[in-house]
């Protein structure tokens, strides 16, 4: 791949060799030059596990925080600054798991960041229990009689609650990735890409073949605007449906704020308003 | 031994829904048109209807902040009202009822307020009559009340406001009788021309003062007694150029107001005890990227649910170690209203430059309490906000002598900033070198050094030649200076903390002094007593604790500390 802007030097990457994580990588790079982003303008938000290392090792500003907690981080960071790109990546786990309340809410205020899932159905960093999206009879140390819960399916919900941008996307597939990725970049308002992809150590079911030979890509001319079609079609789960299964435009949530009201600029770069202030202390005077 | 303090207690009492926060704000504004200094406490339950609540309006010609066990006129507005606050009431206490309220425990003075406001366009005027008749018997000027419902309902009609001035008028002429014939003793003269003087509540004053302080953007969870703060940020977010969120949960809020502030802009969280044990990991989170926050805690009664509309002050010990692992904080614990502007102005300074967690410990007493204060300082100069350009080469966790790295902000130079919840090297990418790791601590510890400098200092009152400090912190401050003052027991003083933590080295000498520290606080088990033991090495041996719910009454104190004498 040719090298750019966000290349980084020397970086020590953690992932096992073969793992899915490289692929998305690639295609996210990709993606960031082919929609013209710059690494002082990209803010990547991530959570903890192995996906949430990948601004570990490209070049952006990196707000790497707690399990889970990727989304409210990236609401506040693209509403304290919305001329900033922001990304929020991390695992199934992370995003559907630990931070479920959060995704569900995200979807609802609709903040202009794009959402990328590494979805491997694992928890890797922990070394092998079962994830939210882990499939009804995944045998780990922990699930010892296979999973019997029902697994998240995170396209479905993400489409119940109107989501402004629902895609699939498998990590093996480089360059059709990369082009749901450029989708998602440029989306205004809240964009979902869930990405399958096998994680080599851990999960020894839903491998690179396995995922091969269980996802279908939409038509070239499906059309994502009706929510009840694509929720459909988001149930399937043999085989998954990879694209843009839904969208629907509306105003990202900064632009339903008072302070973007006419003005863009970043909250760091404005005055305090101390005549408003005074104003508002001296009702007070009630004379 | 406590001498009568210079003002009249007014107490109101019924059920909610009944009006007693309306005529609480009458009467609040009114007196301080009138010249008085007013100070209202209210105690209530945790219903929207029914049940027993209480406001105390004191009303006086010296500036009154404490709570008064005392009540001299009482106006019960349901059945069980005087049984709620038999406590309180002596044969001194002139108490207006109708036959409803009436309890033959008690003398009372029926004047018929149901009627009245029935002959006046409705029962819901009945708390334009109670004002009235309170007005009356501080011989007030008629005038006033005219104002005042004219200001407060024109929006409305011209028939509510009529109707109010009316039913006003008629509670003002049984009130002048009743003076009259009964004579009410004790009403004060007026203090003087308040007219420049503020009349705030301890959520307007944190909200407005974080506002002075750099504030842009607040993330929170409603919970008692803390969101009067988050309702006024969103009030004026217009007006004030704020972006204000209700967050899904407390976890949201306190990441949401990390990444704005990782974005550069001042952000604040509000809450109370429950949330911010729910926001542990996230002030974990603050103190190892170094992101500026500032947390306002109001305390309510806990461990769980426990009172969520009374008062404690029995968080401190959760706002001292939240968020698992060693890093620095301050924490601070305003004393009334004016402090609480203050301090909530300077928590954005403080928490910008030395790059930590700020914690405003307040209390429901504070939150729902209205005062008349001097106008605070709303400030005109550009504020510091402690963010750098970054270059080409920058890195966030540059290793400094006094271990505080240059802050730089995504999107403001040509560098890149990076954070990391795992530890980190100074490019803020992950490590596991241990090393690195102790520099890293070590580092963020030696904030503590300059941040011991920038100390709030405690604040004292009495004589030279004092033996026995009593020391406070919080809303606390009022309530010991008011009892200390009444008994002139001569060699007490006291020591009152707006900051509670780092504890201010200044404090090492008041505390030498003493032949004994007692410490008083509204909790179970001493927490700042034992801080400041651990702390100073000092040893406070004796404490005045309560934890019903209630705040200290001057009266408790003076008791209590009399006995120390």
């Amino acid at each position: 791949m040719k090298a750019s802007i966000f290349d980084k030097k020397n970086a020590d990457i953690a992932w096992c060799p073969g793992c899915g994580n490289f692929k998305i990588l690639e295609a996210l790079k990709g993606a960031l030059l082919e929609t013209n982003q710059r690494p002082e303008n990209l803010v990547v938000v991530s959570g903890i596990g192995q996906a949430p290392k990948t601004p570990q090792y490209f070049n952006t500003h990196m707000f790497n925080g707690l399990h889970g907690r990727a989304l409210p981080v990236a609401t506040g960071v693209k509403a304290a600054n919305p001329s900033l790109t922001v990304i929020a990546q991390g695992g199934d786990g992370d995003m559907y798991g630990e931070g479920g309340n959060h995704f569900l809410h995200t979807i609802r205020r609709n903040p202009d960041i794009v959402h990328l899932v590494h979805n491997n159905m694992v928890y890797g960093l922990t070394k092998g229990q079962a994830s939210p999206t882990s499939q009804k009879g995944f045998r780990t140390p922990v699930q010892v009689e296979g999973v019997f819960i029902e697994p998240v399916n995170p396209v479905a919900v993400a489409i119940a609650q109107n989501a402004s941008f629902v895609a699939r996307a498998f990590a093996g597939d480089v360059d059709r990735t990369k082009a749901l990725l450029v989708r998602a970049i440029r989306h205004q308002g809240y964009a979902l890409v869930d990405i399958f992809q096998p994680c080599v150590t851990f999960n020894k079911v839903n491998t690179f073949k396995w995922f091969k030979d269980h996802v279908r890509y939409l038509d070239e001319n499906y059309d994502p605007s009706s929510q009840k079609d694509a929720f459909e079609l988001a149930l399937q789960n043999d085989p998954f449906l990879l694209g843009v299964l839904y969208v629907e435009e509306k105003p990202a949530f900064h632009k339903n704020l008072p302070v973007y009201d006419g003005n863009p600029e970043a909250l760091y770069s404005r005055e305090i308003r101390w005549k408003q202030l005074k104003n508002i202390i001296r009702q007070r005077q009630y004379s | 031994m406590c001498q009568k303090a210079k003002d009249i207690s007014v107490v109101i009492c019924g059920a909610a829904g009944q009006g007693i926060q309306t005529i609480e704000k009458a009467l609040t504004v009114m007196m301080k048109q009138a010249g008085y200094h007013v100070f209202a406490t209210r105690e209530f339950m945790s219903r929207i209807r029914g049940g027993m609540n209480s406001t105390e309006i004191r009303i006086a010609n010296e500036r009154a902040a404490s709570f008064l066990n005392r009540v001299d006129i009482c106006i019960p507005l349901k059945q069980g009202a005087l049984a709620h606050l038999k406590e309180r009431l002596s044969d001194q206490t002139i108490i207006i009822g109708e036959k409803d309220t009436y309890d033959p425990e008690f003398d009372m003075f029926d004047i018929p307020v149901s009627r009245i406001a029935e002959e006046h366009g409705g029962k819901i005027y009945a708390n334009a009559v109670a004002t009235g008749i309170v007005l009356g018997m501080f011989g007030l000027n008629p005038d006033l009340y005219k104002a005042y419902f004219r200001q407060e309902f024109q929006s409305k009609s011209e028939e509510i406001v009529q109707n109010n001035i009316s039913a006003c008028g008629k509670g003002y002429e049984s009130g002048q009788i009743l003076k009259n014939e009964k004579g009410v003793p004790g009403i004060p003269e007026p203090a003087g021309d308040l007219a420049g003087e503020i009349l705030m509540n301890g959520a307007e004053a944190v909200a407005l003062g974080a506002v002075a302080g750099g504030c842009r953007f607040v993330s929170s969870y409603p919970m008692s007694p803390s969101t009067g703060v988050l309702v006024q940020c969103a009030q004026y977010a217009r007006d004030l150029d704020l972006v204000v969120e209700q967050a899904e949960d407390e976890i949201c809020a306190i990441n949401m107001a990390l990444g704005a502030s990782y974005a550069g802009a001042g952000s604040l969280v509000t809450t109370s005890g429950g949330g911010l044990a729910l926001m542990g990991e996230g002030i974990s989170l603050a103190g190892m990227t170094e992101t500026p926050v500032v947390i306002h805690l109001a305390q309510r009664p806990g461990p769980a649910t426990g009172l969520p509309t009374r008062t404690e002050q029995g968080d401190l010990n959760l706002v001292l170690h939240a968020g698992h692992g060693e890093f620095p904080r301050i924490i601070l614990a305003p004393g009334d209203h004016s402090q609480a502007f203050d301090l909530s102005s300077q928590a954005f300074d403080l928490a910008g430059r030395f790059q930590i967690p700020v914690f405003i410990l307040t209390d429901q007493y504070l939150m729902d309490s209205t005062r008349n204060i001097p106008e605070p300082d709303s400030g005109r100069n550009t504020k510091n906000t402690h963010i750098i350009k970054t270059d080409m080469d920058y890195q966030r966790f540059r290793l400094t002598e006094n271990g505080i790295s240059p802050r730089g902000i995504p999107g403001y130079g040509n560098g890149l900033v990076c954070v990391d919840s795992d530890e980190h090297s100074e490019d803020g990418y992950i490590t596991e070198d241990f090393n690195v790791r102790r520099k890293m601590v070590d580092k963020r510890l030696k904030k503590m050094d300059a941040m011991k400098k920038a100390c709030i200092p405690p604040v004292f009152h009495g004589p030279e030649d004092y033996e026995t400090l009593f020391i406070c912190w919080g809303t606390n401050y009022h309530p010991v200076k008011d009892a200390l003052q009444q008994n002139q027991a001569g060699k007490q003083a006291m020591l009152h903390f707006p900051q509670i933590y780092p504890v201010p080295p200044a404090a090492d000498a008041y505390l030498k002094q003493a032949k004994r520290i007692v410490s008083v606080e509204n909790n179970a088990t001493g927490q700042f007593g034992r801080l400041l033991t651990l702390e100073t090495g000092f040893f406070v041996k004796k404490y005045i604790l309560k934890y019903t719910g209630l705040p200290f009454s001057v009266e408790e104190l003076c008791k209590e500390m009399s006995r120390l004498s």
